[in-house]
């Protein structure tokens, strides 16, 4: 069986976000750039799964949407145990374009299951896994939390506030995963780090792609007001507080 | 010149500074209260590669250049030097000398497996009355024909306990002083060899420091490292690079203890605003980061000397030199800015503060390493 795992590259979670002077973009100055944290799940689990005698998996390869600066994010994705990578030479502007290109990289190449991220840290467009298998033509499996393959048998399972699911998929297809699917993310091994530079990194030329969506304006969310501490004795002026300035009860 | 990072080096800090964040950060504070060794530390960091991480890949190391160390060893020491202190002997003081002096034999009997982390290594030199004084070394490996009989006592042996190999200088000639002495590599177990109490240190508490003695110990012939009499030139030699490892651990302990001064500095009010727009606090900071980025230049310059195969002494003890200083500086200040809250652990700079004060006084005091500047300009 053959994996490959989507990852988006975002800023870095703790980063203050900035956007340009006429706010229609996001002020890419001094971000460090990360992996997905979704995606980096997805990618770790599919680890996982490949440690695991008699999974039947052979091979686990990441595909990119992006630009050349993004290579370092790649190279870290394969220094912690990707096989391959591919990287698509564009910008996608919205989820159907990074949707249409991921694609056409499985339309040539015999992926059996594909494990995306449940959204991106960036722009969360959640939308991508669902586009992409509708694209393929194959299933889909949206917020799953546990995911495993014995014998290239696929077993997933889903967690709702009702009822918990188990599905037995049949490749190929989609897999969006959600929180808890595996460990914390891989630190690389300074072996892994020096092997990433030998393994293949093939450089896709993008599609046409029309995308459907373009950003108008940014606009940073409103400061935070500040709390008020209110001495616990004085339970009528937190009520009071409540009711007429915070409008809550 | 090219003050950039490769993408290489830059993903080795990042995974030096990923583990600390992540999992040193955890039980920190309760093994520095209670001596713990952080033995689940040390072997996580082995199989990263961090044990053996410029030694030839061909004896299973990692094969990382001397910046990729310095970079590695700062971002451990940002959350713990107690731990980057096990790095630090077992890279530069032990694997670098069986690399570079040792023979084939020894280097597949004792390098492979210190540079898997499947052996750990401790380097013995100071005696209870050769400190800065190397030259006198009081322990003896007497000659007798297939092996040395060793006897004498080592002192603040860090690994002193954990280590399953000891690189020990002794005297074989003392008539011939320094150039009588010999390096031997000594197996933990042999018979002979007792520990001292476990030292109660001020800081690195966490790392276990004892002394050694030995009494009769057999080392075999083919133990001894280079030619006989070659002990202490190797030892002086493996300093150098020992110096390289604890100025990196100093810088990063002077820059963790800079960055929550700055995290605080921006969260913590006085007279009605955060404190670093007071500009005694901000001055203050200023200077930190000034003295930090110094001594980075220090350590690299040195790394890309003993990198480029280039004398590096001189610029090593210039490095350690400063980032000793930097570290009990900044670390004091950090303290003094977090105010109250600086004094008491959960805040990590009082520790950060006793364990910078060691960095100016193992592997060669901030005098010997001034003694080791001047005698080389004066030289000049």
């Amino acid at each position: 069986m053959k994996i490959l795992v989507c990852i988006s590259v975002v800023p870095d979670t703790t980063t203050h976000i900035r956007f340009t002077d006429k706010m229609d973009a996001l002020d890419t100055n001094g971000i460090q750039w990360i992996i997905n944290p979704w995606d980096e799940l997805a990618l770790t689990r599919a680890l996982e799964i490949r440690e695991h005698p008699g999974s039947g998996v052979t091979q686990i390869s990441v595909i990119h949407i992006g630009m050349k600066d993004t290579e370092p994010v790649i190279q870290k994705a394969l220094a912690v145990g990707a096989d391959s990578a591919y990287r698509v030479n564009h910008a996608p502007a919205d989820s159907l374009e990074a949707a249409s290109q991921i694609a056409e990289v499985v339309r040539k190449e015999p992926f059996d299951l594909v494990i995306t991220g449940h959204d991106s840290a960036d722009y969360n467009g959640s939308a991508v896994g669902e586009m992409l298998a509708e694209l393929l033509g194959w299933a889909s499996f949206s917020s799953i939390s546990s995911l495993s393959v014995v014998d290239s048998v696929i077993t997933l399972e889903r967690e709702s506030d009702i009822r918990s699911e188990t599905i037995i998929a049949k490749a190929p297809c989609v897999v969006t995963i959600q929180k808890g699917i595996a460990k914390d993310p891989r630190i690389p091994s300074l072996r892994g780090i020096m092997t990433a530079r030998s393994k293949q990194l093939t450089l896709v030329e993008p599609v046409k792609c029309a995308p459907l969506t373009h950003f108008v304006r940014f606009e940073n969310p409103a400061p935070r007001s500040q709390c008020r501490m209110v001495d616990p004795s004085h339970v009528e002026e937190l009520v009071n507080l409540l009711r007429n300035e915070a409008n809550v009860l | 010149m090219d003050f950039q990072l490769t993408e290489e080096q830059k993903m080795i800090q990042q995974a030096a500074r990923d583990y600390a964040n992540r999992e040193l950060i955890q039980d920190v504070l309760e093994r520095d209260a209670d001596s713990i060794y952080p033995a689940k530390h040390v072997k996580a960091l082995a199989d990263l590669g961090f044990m053996g991480m410029m030694v030839d890949p061909k004896y299973d190391g990692s094969g990382m250049d001397t910046i990729s160390y310095v970079l590695a060893m700062e971002e451990l020491s940002k959350v713990d030097a107690s731990v980057s202190v096990i790095v630090s002997v077992n890279n530069s003081l032990v694997c670098y000398g069986l690399e570079e002096f040792g023979t084939e034999e020894q280097k597949e009997k004792y390098l492979r497996p210190l540079a898997r982390g499947e052996m750990l290594g401790a380097f013995l030199l100071s005696e209870p009355e050769a400190g800065s004084d190397a030259t006198s070394q009081h322990t003896l490996a007497e000659d007798m024909g297939d092996y040395y009989l060793l006897n004498g006592t080592k002192n603040w042996i860090t690994n002193g306990n954990s280590a399953s190999v000891y690189i020990v200088m002794a005297q074989t000639h003392p008539e011939l002083k320094h150039k009588g002495i010999n390096s031997l590599i000594v197996d933990r177990n042999s018979p002979g060899i007792t520990l001292g109490p476990h030292e109660d240190k001020m800081g690195m508490r966490s790392s276990d420091t004892h002394s050694v003695m030995f009494t009769d110990v057999k080392v075999p012939k083919e133990n001894r490292l280079g030619p006989d009499g070659f002990g202490f030139k190797m030892a002086m030699k493996t300093l150098e690079g020992g110096r390289l490892g604890i100025a990196a651990q100093a810088l990063g302990i002077a820059s963790g203890a800079y960055e929550r001064a700055l995290k605080y500095s921006k969260e913590r009010k006085a007279f009605g605003t955060e404190i670093f727009n007071h500009q005694s606090v901000a001055f203050k900071l200023a200077e930190m980061y000034t003295k930090i980025e110094a001594g980075r230049l220090l350590c690299f310059h040195a790394a890309w000397l003993k990198d480029n195969g280039l004398p590096y002494g001189t610029a090593s003890a210039m490095a350690k030199y400063h980032c000793a200083e930097t570290a009990m500086w900044v670390t004091t200040e950090a303290v003094q800015i977090h105010g109250g809250y600086g004094y008491v652990r959960e805040y990590h700079v009082e520790r950060l503060m006793r364990e910078a004060k060691l960095t100016q006084i193992y592997e060669g005091t901030s005098e010997i390493q001034k003694l080791i500047i001047s005698r080389d300009i004066f030289s000049r």
